[in-house]
């Protein structure tokens, strides 16, 4: 991922843009040493003791994939292919955040167990338990090297400050929040970062939607463009695919991004499922995702609008959108080259504060889930069992540094061999890639055995990682994303059918164990929530809840596409 | 008995933070801004418009934290 190129996108920040920065850190830190307070188990630490609720873990649940990547990427993507971005939330992330609200929070959070790996070993036992444990543990710890890394990239061009510099001070800090308070300070802080850049990126719009003369002068600057008007729009996304076919491009719209991308993504990553899991009840635990839906339907206009008026306000995005890249900016600067353009001393603070909040949640997000997993279902379940409890959460402690020190090794790595960050990636999309189709077999399928849980997963993988190697080596000639959404789309099939081959010739794991598992061996009691006290009220409805923000995507579908 | 969360909910960091922010950004809005500023945000007094939202955003919070506190249950519940 060649995140920024060398363009200067220096920024003159002032005393007081530092001051506000500044301002936020001891906020950042505070937290950390408030949260402490409320930990004495591991259970705290590694999931805040199941007693948040809904509205703070509903905006964790966005705010933890708001990293750096999200957040440049998809104003780069904004800037370069315009409207159609928005399937990345609407069709890419809310059905699927529905979807794990409603359908899939009942087992999780039902069964108690407490990460997604434990959901697996409950289910099928050891075997898939260790695939998905180890591959998952080592993504995080590694894409936290990657987010790190991207920050102090970041630092280094508007700031100025050494890449080093800001990789250990970056680390200390979310490393000081994360021991002291644990999953909780992370939590909070997630939260707070929500609102920082929310505060940040609104006045940008403003400021971009008065520049390019409102809303009508945007759309005329964009049909004038060289995008033409079609970015305006956000289906059929012909651009986006790299799919020449509307036809095609919208099936592949629906059924890759939206179906198998999202829902492996957001359904099975333990770094977002675990902000459902330290809900304080099933009722807060299934309106996690779908609280967080609402927003994330309206992040993309404060996020992809600043996109694509930078393409039209920022020169050098402007020329190099026209086909002249000699200034030697990319798309992936449009966020930051554009609060350099528009925004005074004071409210660039806010801006900068941001940019630093989002790139430290994200790896916060990583090493909190990470160390949850590596205590719970590595170290517990394999290395030393049946400890006091007091011994756990040692050990969770020592595994958040220990997850940080390698994170840090990870993001010097990565600013050796910069196209180290692609490979990484690449590998962890093909873990992620076969998970969903596990998980829905095994929550709705009560026959399917211990045997094909591992083995589908492995195969799965393997199918991500040869339409992979097939796409590199020219073999199979895709453009754009499509050798990622067919590369997922095969690993589904692939572990489905494997599961299913394996299953009938496999003896099924006893029923007896499968209770809270496994729809049709859950009592309807166990899936349901309470609806008393604080859970009453029809606002407080997950199904309803679920539903409105369904349409409300389907409205805005109707009003933008 | 059951007793009020007290200093650390949530919210009130939240308000916190946002009410230094807000502050601070009408303060330079009103008094410290130059000419160029506004130029450069199109003519906008943007870190006004910013700092009021912001103090806005900070008394909701404020006012939901006090009207609606935690309680937290005594022992381990």
């Amino acid at each position: 991922m060649p995140v920024l190129a060398e363009a200067d996108l220096r920024l003159d920040a002032g005393p007081l843009d530092y001051a506000l920065l500044a301002v936020y850190f001891v906020f950042v830190l505070g937290i950390g040493f408030l949260a402490r307070r409320s930990v004495s188990s591991s259970l705290d630490f590694l999931l805040s003791g199941r007693s948040l609720p809904a509205w703070v873990t509903g905006l964790a649940f966005i705010s933890a994939n708001l990293g750096a990547i999200e957040l440049l990427g998809m104003a780069a993507n904004g800037a370069q292919y315009g409207m159609a971005t928005v399937h990345y939330y609407w069709i890419g992330a809310i059905p699927a955040m529905v979807f794990l609200g409603l359908v899939m929070m009942p087992f999780y959070y039902g069964s108690k167990v407490r990460s997604v790996p434990e959901f697996l070993r409950r289910r099928f036992g050891t075997g898939a338990h260790l695939v998905n444990a180890i591959s998952f543990a080592v993504a995080q710890v590694l894409i936290a090297g990657v987010n790190l890394y991207a920050l102090a990239f970041l630092l280094n061009l508007m700031l100025g400050w050494p890449i080093p510099l800001s990789v250990v001070i970056a680390a200390v800090i979310v490393l000081a929040y994360t021991t002291l308070g644990g999953l909780s300070a992370a939590i909070y802080n997630e939260v707070l970062q929500f609102f920082v850049i929310i505060a940040a990126l609104t006045p940008l719009t403003v400021v971009g939607l008065h520049k390019v003369g409102g809303w009508q002068g945007l759309v005329d600057k964009v049909t004038a463009g060289p995008g033409g008007a079609e970015q305006l729009s956000a289906w059929p996304a012909t651009e986006l695919t790299g799919i020449a076919n509307p036809v095609l491009s919208v099936i592949g719209i629906v059924l890759g991004l939206g179906f198998v991308l999202s829902f492996g993504y957001w359904t099975t990553n333990f770094a977002e499922v675990q902000r459902a899991l330290s809900a304080k009840s099933m009722s807060a635990a299934k309106r996690t995702p779908i609280i967080g839906a609402f927003p994330k339907a309206f992040i993309p206009f404060v996020i992809i609008i600043p996109g694509i008026i930078a393409a039209i306000v920022v020169p050098e995005l402007a020329a190099l959108k026209a086909g002249d890249g000699s200034s030697g900016i990319v798309y992936n600067n449009a966020l930051p080259a554009l609060i350099g353009e528009l925004l005074p001393n004071g409210m660039l603070g806010v801006a900068i504060t941001g940019l630093l909040a989002s790139f430290m949640a994200g790896v916060a997000a990583n090493v909190s889930s990470f160390n949850t997993v590596f205590t719970y279902d590595l170290w517990q379940s394999y290395v030393r069992k049946d400890r006091p409890d007091g011994y756990y959460l040692k050990v969770g402690r020592y595994a958040t540094v220990g997850g940080i020190v390698i994170a840090v090794g990870t993001a010097f790595l990565a600013a050796g061999y910069g196209n180290i960050m692609d490979y990484i990636q690449a590998l962890f999309s093909f873990f992620n890639a076969p998970l969903f189709a596990t998980f829905i077999l095994g929550m709705f399928w009560k026959r399917m055995s211990a045997a094909a849980g591992w083995s589908g997963l492995v195969a799965g993988t393997l199918a991500a990682v040869a339409v992979f190697v097939l796409a590199e080596t020219g073999v199979l000639d895709l453009p754009g994303q499509g050798a990622s959404f067919i590369g997922a789309g095969a690993a589904f099939v692939v572990d489905i059918v494997v599961s299913v081959a394996v299953t009938s010739v496999t003896r099924p794991v006893p029923a007896s164990q499968l209770t809270g598992l496994v729809y049709g061996l859950t009592p309807k009691a166990d899936r349901a929530h309470e609806s008393t006290g604080e859970n009453a009220g029809w606002y407080r409805s997950p199904a309803l809840l679920g539903g409105l923000v369904i349409a409300l995507t389907v409205v805005l579908n109707i009003v933008f596409g | 008995m059951a007793r009020k969360a007290g200093l650390f909910d949530l919210r009130l960091v939240i308000a916190l933070l946002f009410g230094v922010y807000g502050i601070v950004l009408t303060v330079v809005g009103l008094g410290f801004t130059s000419s160029d500023d506004l130029a450069k945000a199109d003519g906008l007094n943007i870190n006004l418009w910013s700092g009021v939202g912001m103090v806005v955003l900070a008394v909701l919070f404020a006012v939901w934290n006090f009207a609606r506190p935690v309680v937290v249950p005594d022992g381990d519940s």
